[in-house]
C-alpha cells in the first residue's frame, strides 16, 4: 500500500508498504531517515521516539498505515522544529495540531538533518557529555525536547518521569540528566 | 494482510461484520509487538484510529463513558476526580510514550491478566459497551468480560466502543508490584475502592489468576465487618485482626502461577501486603474526609 505523510515539515510518499509494517521501518527503510533506533521493537526502549501530530510515540507501535495524512518530526527535523517554535508563536505552553501540521521546513536538509544547526537540547547533551555510545540519543532528544517545551522548569522528578521511557544501556543517566537541565537552564535564560 | 481503514464507527463495525478475523489496532501497543515479532499474522488490520468519537469521553451523573481509545495520558490528566483508582493504574503503565497511544479499550481487547486497568475497573464497578453491525449494542459488566487467559466475552463481529465506569462516590487505591517503576510489567496488582454511599468495598486483583478477578469472599467479609462495627458511622480504625482478614482472604482470592516474574507463593503474599495497605490508605483518606465534613458543620 501507498502511505502518505508529513515528515519534518515535508510530504512524503511511502510506496509498496506492507500492511503490518511499521512507521519507524518506513521512516528508515524507505525514507532514509535513520536517525530513529531499531532495537527492541516493543516499546520497551524508547530509542525510536518521535513525534506523531507532535505526541511522542514508539514508531516502532505504530502500523504505517495509521500515519496517513498524519505529521512526524524524527531527530533529523528535531533543530529545525525548535527552531519554527522558538521564532513562531511563543508557544510554551506546547505546540498545537495546527500549528505542528502548519510547520514548513527551513533551510535544512530534513534528510540528514545537515546543514542546520542544532536545537538547544542537542547542544545541551554534547556540552553536558550526555553521549555515550549515542544510540539511545536520539529518543531521549526527542523526548526531552518535547518535555521541556510541555513544562520549561522541570524538577529532577519531572525529567526522570519524562524520560522514564527511553533506556541507556551505557547507563549514562546522571550525564543525560545534567544535559536536561542544562537545556532548560539555558531556555529560561534566553527568553 | 489487508489494512482496513474505516472513517466512521459504522464504518468499523461493517468492516468487523465482514471480516470477522480482522485484529482491530488503535494505540498498536500490544498488536504491533506481536507483528514486529511475528507472533501474529492477521489477513486484515482493522485500523480505528480514524474514529473519532473513540477518542472522547463523556462525565455523567453517576458514571463516566470512557471512549475505548481516549489514551492513558488523557486518563491521568482529566479523569483523576471522577476516576482516582484507573488515573493511579494509568500512570503505572509502561512510559510516556506507551500512555500516549494506549488506551483502557486495548487492555479489554487484549484481556491480559496483567493489564493495568483491570483490578482498577473490578474495583470501581464498570461495563463494556460492546456493539456489532447484526446485533447492535450491549453492555457486558467487566467481572463477566474476562473468560480466560487473554480472552474475553466479544464475539468476532463485535468491537469495543466504550467503558462505562462508575465515578468514586469513595476513596479508591491501586498498587502494583514490579521491579522498577516504569516499564514494567505487573508481577501482580490490586485496586480497591470504598463505596460509602453503598456501604460496600470493592477490589480487583491482577496478575494473579487465569484472569483479572475480585475479591468477593474478601470483599463480603469486609462489607460485614463494617457494617456490624457500625464503622461507616463511627469512622474508627478498622481493628488489625479484621484488615488482616481481609488481606488473607484477597491472598486466598488468587490462583497464581510460578513464571518469569515471581513466584506463585511470593504473588499470593504480595496481593495480601497490598490489600492490607491499599484497605489502611483509602480508610483513612475515608475517615479524613469524615472528620472534615464533621469539623466544618
Amino acid at each position: 500500500m501507498r502511505v502518505n505523510f508529513t515528515v519534518n515539515g515535508r510530504p512524503q510518499e511511502a510506496d509498496d508498504v506492507w500492511e503490518g509494517e511499521s512507521l519507524l521501518y518506513v521512516l528508515r527503510e524507505r525514507l532514509g531517515l535513520p536517525g530513529s533506533k531499531n532495537a527492541c521493537e516493543q516499546g520497551e526502549c524508547g530509542s525510536c521516539t518521535v513525534r506523531l501530530d507532535g505526541v511522542p510515540v514508539c514508531s516502532c507501535l505504530v502500523a504505517a498505515g495509521q500515519a496517513e495524512g498524519r505529521d512526524v518530526v524524527t531527530v533529523e527535523g528535531l533543530a529545525d522544529y525548535a527552531r519554527q517554535r522558538s521564532c513562531g508563536t511563543g508557544a510554551r505552553g506546547g505546540t498545537s495540531l495546527d500549528e505542528a501540521r502548519g510547520w514548513q521546513a527551513g533551510r535544512a536538509d530534513s534528510q540528514t538533518g545537515e546543514g542546520t544547526g542544532l536545537s538547544p537540547v542537542q547542544q545541551a547533551f554534547i556540552d553536558a557529555g550526555a553521549v555515550q555510545c549515542g544510540f539511545c540519543t536520539p529518543g531521549l532528544l526527542v523526548a526531552a525536547d518535547e518535555m521541556l517545551e510541555r513544562n520549561p522548569n522541570p524538577s529532577d522528578a519531572d525529567i526522570r518521569e519524562a524520560l522514564s521511557g527511553n533506556l541507556c544501556r551505557c547507563t549514562g543517566y546522571e550525564k543525560i540528566m545534567d544535559a536536561v537541565r542544562l537545556a532548560a537552564a539555558r531556555q529560561s535564560e534566553g527568553v | 494482510m489487508d489494512f482496513l481503514r474505516p472513517a466512521s464507527w459504522e464504518e468499523a463495525l461493517a468492516a468487523k461484520a465482514e471480516h470477522p478475523t480482522a485484529v482491530p489496532i488503535a494505540g498498536g501497543t500490544d498488536v504491533m509487538v506481536e507483528i514486529n515479532f511475528d507472533h501474529r499474522r492477521p489477513e486484515y488490520l482493522l485500523d480505528l484510529g480514524r474514529v473519532g468519537d473513540l477518542y472522547e469521553w463523556e462525565v455523567g451523573e453517576d458514571t463516566v463513558r470512557l471512549g475505548a481509545s481516549v489514551p492513558y495520558t488523557a486518563i491521568m490528566e482529566n479523569l483523576r476526580a471522577e476516576l482516582p483508582g484507573l488515573a493511579l493504574a494509568s500512570h503505572t503503565v509502561a512510559s510516556p510514550q506507551i500512555r500516549n497511544r494506549g488506551g483502557v479499550g486495548g487492555n479489554l481487547g487484549t484481556a491480559s491478566p496483567a493489564g493495568d486497568a483491570h483490578p482498577a475497573l473490578l474495583a470501581a464497578g464498570a461495563e463494556v459497551e460492546v456493539e456489532s453491525a447484526a446485533r447492535g449494542t450491549r453492555r457486558i459488566p467487566v467481572d463477566a468480560f474476562y473468560t480466560g487467559v487473554k480472552r474475553n466475552a466479544l464475539q468476532s463481529d463485535e468491537l469495543i466502543r466504550a467503558v462505562h465506569i462508575d465515578k468514586a462516590d469513595g476513596p479508591q487505591q491501586y498498587s502494583k508490584v514490579g521491579t522498577r517503576n516504569a516499564m514494567v510489567i505487573a508481577v501482580c496488582a490490586f485496586g480497591l475502592a470504598l463505596h460509602p454511599r453503598t456501604r460496600t468495598v470493592r477490589t480487583g486483583i491482577g496478575s494473579a489468576a487465569p484472569t483479572p478477578v475480585r475479591a468477593t469472599a474478601a470483599e463480603e467479609f469486609l462489607n460485614a465487618a463494617l457494617e456490624e462495627g457500625g464503622f461507616w458511622d463511627n469512622g474508627k480504625i478498622i481493628t488489625p485482626s479484621a484488615a488482616k482478614r481481609f488481606a488473607d482472604l484477597c491472598s486466598a482470592a488468587c490462583n497464581p502461577i510460578d513464571d518469569v516474574r515471581g513466584t506463585a507463593s511470593y504473588r499470593r503474599h504480595a496481593v495480601g501486603v497490598m490489600a492490607r495497605r491499599t484497605l489502611t490508605w483509602t480508610w483513612e483518606s475515608y475517615r479524613g474526609a469524615r472528620r472534615a465534613t464533621e469539623g466544618a458543620a
